[in-house]
Order: C-alpha cells, then sequence, then structure tokens
C-alpha cells in the first residue's frame, strides 16, 4: 500500500479525501495549504501527492513547481483535484509539472480508481 | 452505492461553508469600502470555489449549482475580466446571504432551492454575460472501431510530471489487446550514451489495440499527457480476418470516465440531528492542558509514594506536594475553562455588514470601528451575546446618529462613528457600543415614559434615572416605529437577556455628543468566586463581584418601615435588609441583626444588605445547575460543592435584590 499526502484546505475534502484512501489502506497525511504540504514532503517520502488547486497561502501550482524542484519528488505522480470549468488550470498545472487531475466533483469510487491508474 | 458513508462529513462541510462565508462576507465589505487588495478577491472566489467543490461532492447538488454560477462572476473578476462594481458586490452579498439559508436547509434536511435563490440565481446567470449555466462539455461520441492504431512519442520531459509510459501501456492493456508493433529511439537523443540523461525520456512507440473501443477511452488513457507527447490515434488501418474475429477480450472494463453531467447519488437527507454543537481549540490551549495533565501525574506518583510508607519526618515533603497539587489543580482547571473561550471577533464581524445595509436603508453615514475582537468569551455567553448586540448597535445607527445634514449643521463630520470595543475589566469582559450621535433624548424619553405611566407627570429626573428609563419593560422610543429597531423588542429584553447571562448592561449619554452602552459580563458561566457564608446550617456563596462592604449593624441603624420592611443607612441611602434565613427558610439562623452580619451586594447600582449568621470565607465555586437536577429556585443561581464535600447555594444577586427592593417597595 502507498503513502499518500493529501493537500486541501477544506476540512470536509480533506477527511473524504483520506478517509477513504485510509479506508483502501494507504498510509495518508494531510496538509491544508501547499506551504505546510512542503514541509511535510520534505521531512518525508511520498508515492503519491493530491492537492487541491485553490488554497490559501500557497496554492496548488505553486506547491507543484517547489515539489518538482526538489530531488525527491522529480518523479513522484502528483495529481491535482480540480474542478471542470477550470480547463486553463489544468494546463497550468500541468506546466507546473502535475501528473495528471482528478475532476470534482468525485466520489469515493472514482478517487479509487484514480489512485490505482497512478500507482498502478 | 458507496461504501465510504459521506454524510460522516456533512456537519464539517457545513462549518467549514458557513465559516467561508463569513470570509466571503468580510472580503466583499472590505471591496465595498474602497480596498483594491487583490487578495481579497482571492479570498471571495476560493471561498465561493471550496463551497462548490464540496456541496458537489456530498451530494448538495442545489447549493453547487448556484455557487456555480457565482464562482464564474468571481473568475471573471479573478482573472480582471471584470471589475468590481457596487452592482457586483451587492449582488454577491446577496448570494452569500442566500447561501446561508441554503445551507441551513440543506443541514436540516429540507428542500434547499427555493424562488428566491432561483431568481437570484437567474440574476447572477444575466449579469455573467450570457455565460451558460453549466458548461457541460459532452464528449464526443466517437463510433467504436475495429482498434486503434497509436503511435506515442514521449516529449523529454514527460518523466518529469510522474507519468510513465508503462503505466500507459497497461491501462490500455484492460482495453483490449495491445499490440506493441514498433519501439524506436527519437532522432533528438544524444548520440553519446554519456550525455543522456536519465530523467529525460526520448522513446517512441507504435502500438494497437484491439478490441471495440471507443476512441474516448483511448483519449481517457492519454488524457494527462497534453503537451507531454505527440500522440496520434487513428482508426486500425487494416484488420487481418482472423484478429478481426477474435473475441473481444472478456473483462473489458466500462471504464469510461464519468462525465460531469454524471447524476450524483441522490442527495442523502440525513437530518442534522441536534447539534451537540463542537468547538474548535487552539492547538496552545490543549498543549497547556497535556502540560498540566502531565504535571499532575508527577504529583500525583510523588504523593502516592509517601503516603505508601509514611513517617513524621516526612510531613514537609508531604505538605509541599499538597501545595504543588493545589497549584496545579488550579492551573488544570483555569486550562480546561479556556477551553471554553472564544473571541467575541466572531460575534463583531457580522456588524460590518449590518452596518452597510443600514446605512443604505436610513441614508446615514456610518464608520464602524471594532476593537478588542481578540477579547475572549464563553462560548455560551458568545452565542448568547449576538442578539443583544444586534439591537443596540441597530438602535445606535437608528436612533442615535443622525442624517448627515442634520451632523453637519451641527457642525460635526458628516459620518457617524459607531464603536464597538470588548475589553477586560476585573473579572468581567465589558463590551460597549458607543456612537457619536445626539445622545439620549430626554424630554422625548420622559414625555413617552409619563405616557406609558412609568413616571408621575412633573416629576424631576437625574440624567442617570432618564437613562434608565429606556430599559423599563413597555417602554419604546420608536416614535418613529422604523422598520428597524420597532421590532417588539425593546431594551427591556436586551437587559432580560445580559441578566440572564449573569451580565449587566448600562447607558451613559451626552446630549449632542453620543451615548455609550456598556455591557459587563462575567469570564465564564461555569466557575465564580464567592464568599461562603452560613446561614444557620445552610451554606450560601454570594458572587465576590457583587459585594459591596459587609458590616455589622448595630440596633439603632435599622429602621422599621411599613409593611414590615427593614432598611439600614449606608452611604447617604436606606437599604432594604433581606433576612436570608427568611427568604430560604433555614431554622436555627440567627435572627437579631446586630448579632449577624450584613453583606452589601448591588445589581445594576441597586443595592440590598443581606443578613447572614456570619462569614466562612472566600471561596471557588465550579457551577452546577440547580435545574438540571432539581428545579428552579428563586433566588438562587445555582449549587456548588464545598471542599468538605456539603453542598452550598449560589445566590442569585440579580433575583436577590429584585425581591429585596420589592418588598421595600411593598
Amino acid at each position: 500500500m502507498a503513502k499518500i499526502l493529501a493537500v486541501d484546505d477544506s476540512v470536509s475534502m480533506r477527511g473524504m479525501v483520506a478517509f477513504t484512501l485510509r479506508g483502501a489502506g494507504h498510509e495518508v497525511a494531510e496538509a491544508e495549504n501547499g506551504q505546510l504540504a512542503l514541509d511535510i514532503a520534505r521531512g518525508s517520502s511520498f508515492d503519491l501527492v493530491l492537492a487541491d488547486v485553490n488554497m490559501p497561502v500557497m496554492d496548488g501550482i505553486a506547491m507543484v513547481r517547489e515539489l518538482r524542484a526538489m530531488d525527491a519528488y522529480k518523479g513522484v505522480p502528483i495529481l491535482m483535484l480540480t474542478t471542470e470549468s477550470h480547463t486553463e488550470k489544468k494546463m497550468e498545472g500541468k506546466a507546473a509539472g502535475a501528473t495528471g487531475w482528478l475532476v470534482k466533483p468525485f466520489d469515493p469510487e472514482q478517487l479509487l480508481a484514480t489512485v490505482k491508474r497512478v500507482l498502478g | 452505492m458507496s461504501a465510504v458513508d459521506l454524510t460522516q462529513f456533512h456537519k464539517t462541510f457545513f462549518e467549514e461553508s458557513r465559516e467561508g462565508l463569513d470570509a466571503m462576507e468580510a472580503a466583499l465589505l472590505a471591496l465595498d469600502s474602497g480596498s483594491t487588495d487583490h487578495e481579497l478577491v482571492h479570498t471571495i472566489f476560493r471561498a465561493a470555489h471550496s463551497i462548490k467543490g464540496g456541496a458537489a461532492t456530498f451530494g448538495f447538488s442545489d447549493v453547487a449549482a448556484f455557487t456555480h454560477v457565482a464562482e464564474s462572476l468571481l473568475e471573471e473578476v479573478r482573472s480582471e475580466r471584470r471589475a468590481v462594481e457596487a452592482e457586483l458586490i451587492d449582488l454577491m452579498l446577496r448570494s452569500v446571504d442566500c447561501l446561508r439559508a441554503m445551507l441551513a436547509r440543506s443541514s436540516s434536511g429540507q428542500p434547499v432551492a427555493d424562488a428566491d435563490s432561483e431568481a437570484l440565481r437567474g440574476e447572477l446567470m444575466r449579469l455573467a454575460s450570457g455565460e451558460a449555466a453549466v458548461a457541460t462539455v459532452v464528449a464526443p461520441k466517437a463510433a467504436p472501431a475495429n482498434g486503434w492504431d497509436i503511435r506515442f512519442v514521449a516529449l523529454p520531459h514527460l518523466l518529469q510530471t510522474g507519468n510513465d509510459p508503462l503505466r500507459l501501456f497497461r491501462e490500455l492493456q484492460q482495453l483490449g489487446r495491445l499490440e506493441v508493433r514498433r519501439a524506436f529511439v527519437v532522432d533528438r537523443a544524444p548520440a553519446r550514451l554519456a550525455d543522456l540523461d536519465p530523467s529525460q525520456c526520448h522513446l517512441g512507440w507504435e502500438l494497437r489495440l484491439h478490441g471495440a473501443v471507443a476512441r474516448g477511452d483511448v483519449d481517457a488513457v492519454f488524457d494527462w499527457l497534453d503537451g507531454d507527447c505527440e500522440l496520434a490515434v487513428e482508426a486500425m488501418a487494416e484488420e487481418t480476418p482472423a484478429a478481426a474475429a477474435e473475441p473481444a477480450p472478456a473483462g473489458v472494463p466500462a471504464a469510461t470516465p464519468a462525465p460531469a453531467a454524471d447524476p450524483r447519488p441522490a442527495r442523502e437527507t440525513a437530518v442534522a440531528s441536534s447539534e451537540g454543537g463542537s468547538i474548535r481549540v487552539g492547538i496552545d490551549k490543549v498543549d497547556a492542558l497535556i502540560n498540566m495533565m502531565g504535571e499532575l501525574v508527577i504529583t500525583q506518583s510523588m504523593l502516592s509514594d509517601i503516603g505508601e510508607n509514611f513517617q513524621l519526618s516526612q510531613l514537609e515533603r508531604l505538605r509541599e506536594g499538597l501545595l504543588q497539587l493545589e497549584r496545579t489543580t488550579r492551573e488544570l482547571q483555569e486550562s480546561v475553562m479556556r477551553i471554553r473561550m472564544l473571541p467575541i471577533g466572531s460575534v463583531f464581524n457580522r456588524f460590518p455588514r449590518l452596518v452597510r445595509d443600514l446605512e443604505r436603508k436610513l441614508g446615514k453615514q456610518v464608520k464602524l470601528e471594532l476593537h478588542g475582537e481578540h477579547t475572549e468569551l464563553d462560548k455560551t455567553v458568545l452565542e448568547k451575546i449576538g442578539d443583544p448586540l444586534v439591537h443596540l448597535v441597530r438602535n445606535a445607527i437608528d436612533h442615535g446618529l443622525e442624517m448627515p445634514a442634520q451632523r453637519k449643521a451641527a457642525g460635526k463630520a458628516e459620518t457617524g462613528t459607531l464603536k464597538l470595543n470588548a475589553y477586560h475589566e476585573g473579572g468581567n469582559i465589558v463590551v460597549q457600543i458607543s456612537d457619536d450621535g445626539a445622545g439620549l433624548n430626554h424630554a422625548a424619553i420622559v414625555a413617552k415614559a409619563q405616557q406609558r405611566g412609568l413616571i408621575a407627570a412633573g416629576q424631576e429626573l437625574s440624567d442617570a434615572e432618564v437613562a434608565e428609563l429606556i430599559f423599563q419593560p413597555g417602554f419604546s422610543t420608536a416614535a418613529q416605529a422604523t422598520d428597524l429597531s420597532g421590532r417588539g423588542v425593546g431594551m427591556d429584553v436586551v437587559r432580560r437577556n445580559v441578566r440572564d447571562l449573569g451580565g449587566s448592561v448600562g447607558v451613559r449619554s451626552e446630549s449632542g455628543k453620543g451615548s455609550v452602552f456598556t455591557i459587563a459580563l462575567p469570564l465564564t458561566l461555569a466557575i465564580i468566586d464567592g464568599l461562603v457564608t452560613a446561614v444557620g446550617h445552610e451554606r450560601y456563596i454570594v458572587p465576590l463581584t457583587s459585594i459591596v462592604e459587609s458590616l455589622r449593624l448595630r440596633p439603632e441603624a435599622v429602621r422599621r418601615i411599613a409593611g414590615g420592611g427593614e432598611v439600614f443607612h449606608f452611604r447617604d441611602e436606606y437599604l432594604p435588609i433581606m433576612r436570608l434565613h427568611r427568604a430560604f427558610g433555614c431554622a436555627d439562623a440567627i435572627t437579631d441583626i446586630e448579632r449577624g452580619i450584613v453583606v452589601v451586594i448591588e445589581d445594576d447600582n441597586r443595592r440590598v444588605g443581606l443578613l447572614v449568621d456570619e462569614l466562612l470565607g472566600q471561596q471557588q465555586a465550579v457551577i452546577k445547575s440547580l435545574e438540571a437536577h432539581y428545579r428552579r429556585v428563586q433566588g438562587v443561581s445555582g449549587a456548588t460543592i464545598l471542599s468538605d464535600g456539603s453542598v452550598a447555594l449560589i445566590v442569585d444577586v440579580g433575583g436577590v435584590v429584585r425581591l429585596g427592593r420589592r418588598s421595600k417597595a411593598a
């Protein structure tokens, strides 16, 4: 099972993501913004990072850029949790180095399917 | 049906959405008052965005649909395609109100969208320059072919996005039989091995996917790789009959990604259970608690160590240990109490909006100043102080502050100032609402009071007495019964509410300069510092904050008045004596006034003397509700357990003073 970092400023969304992943046997660390996620990422290692785009302090895009600049996270899959209405955000995320995205709203099954897709 | 029960996140979602709306409102008001801070726009957008995402995820589709439209507008603002105009702010503020109502209905399981919300959504859509309500992109339904030829060339940075060609092949394999027809190194690859950067990818593949696979499914596999590869997908050129006859691989998963318009699972109408109420506690408070707990454990082990083989020589150590226990217990108690304390800012925050709305409605100009937002109050007090404050703020703007022209004529700034201030004072939290308006209109108040029969005609009243009149039941100055203040809620209700919280409210006013309403509230409802008194065999606790003085009276200082009441002279006034033993029916109590002791207590500037047998000392009392364990008793606000294990009743000062004054009047 994988070690996953879940980053979202919404407590309910983060809770849902973490709960679902833990239920599937993954080890999940949580962070409420990009800055905190970077701190946690630095002190640990993860197989996958799931990040919301719109967050205070540091948004998801900037976080991806910073993560990719770290040696340990050059090739780690990073998925953006984003909404349909922001195609340009997807591209911005891609440009920053995101692996892909999961479109909100998603349900626990979709989340698990996508995670499985990335982790194999 | 989902294996994960999403209803468990609903409460959190509602809580954070309410907070988000508060933040949104505050930011909108800041923009409204002319701020150009772009971060405000981000805050507003983020709040709407989170609510939309959460609502959609947790199945509140009406809320999601509404927020979606608002968010689209906000996105235009954020990307500077739309200016922040008064109309937009108005609309957004109304949207905040509407969303609050929608969320409230959601949390109680009622139908969410109503005529109002739909009308408002229509307005938002109209403003959003003809943007479609939901921009759902329906994936083109290409006719399934017998198979697909895929030419896939990775761009050098592909691996650096965390994507892996192997993963893609695995996914394709799940759709149908995958044949790798050719793998090649692209021309741009460095010629020398030494120049090869392992993080760069220089490979390409020609693949053939056999089977009746929908084009959309193939595209979905490469969905994330837009810009990371060169991709060409074509219907299979020629298929050998043998291959064509090949049955589609068993177990082709219906891996169609759910389109956005996918109907969400029916909204779970779990009625939010009666809110037990939760509290967010700063981590520092929890840490302090854990710290104290640690010390308590150490002290406990030290004491049990002494106790196990006690020798008289250890008496000093025992005493030390007990002292430490006392100190730690007190600190622990304080730490626990602090958990219930929340900053008053959460109540103050609703006023910018209220003030703005009142300004528009009344045509007045008001500058609102907030001070001491970080002052902490007991959660229960905080929840109940909102309404009285709203009433006082309304009154101040409606009756206190004058119209701009009037102010100008009086030589004042056209914009009136309304100040809310919270601070600690002694054992109390004081909240002041002050305005620089016209002050109380004495003539109007007196006239009104006479008309209502509260005072006799021609009665001379001091300023303080006139001010007191507005707190009288049945008094309302709403001569110009506006729809703001004249809602049948008078100042007497404000006072009653504040009193119910163990607090007091008063007013100072100066004609032409303004009024100051002062609310004093107890720090916490659960603990009081009290004076333990004995009445017969009973113990009564009098809250320290209400004690003016304790004194022994000589017989000649007591006067009997008609009706059986007793009064005594105290600092230029006659105070009624209230015999506690009589009021509470205690046997074996001292009945000679000169042998007992009189405790002068005060509530709302009104005093009475309580006759008790003796004073036993000061003690902190943890208030236990008498109502919950027994029943409501007049003159008693609660009970507590004394250090010897006996029960003492806590005197309800307000109630006792009212009782005492009544008996004097009788």
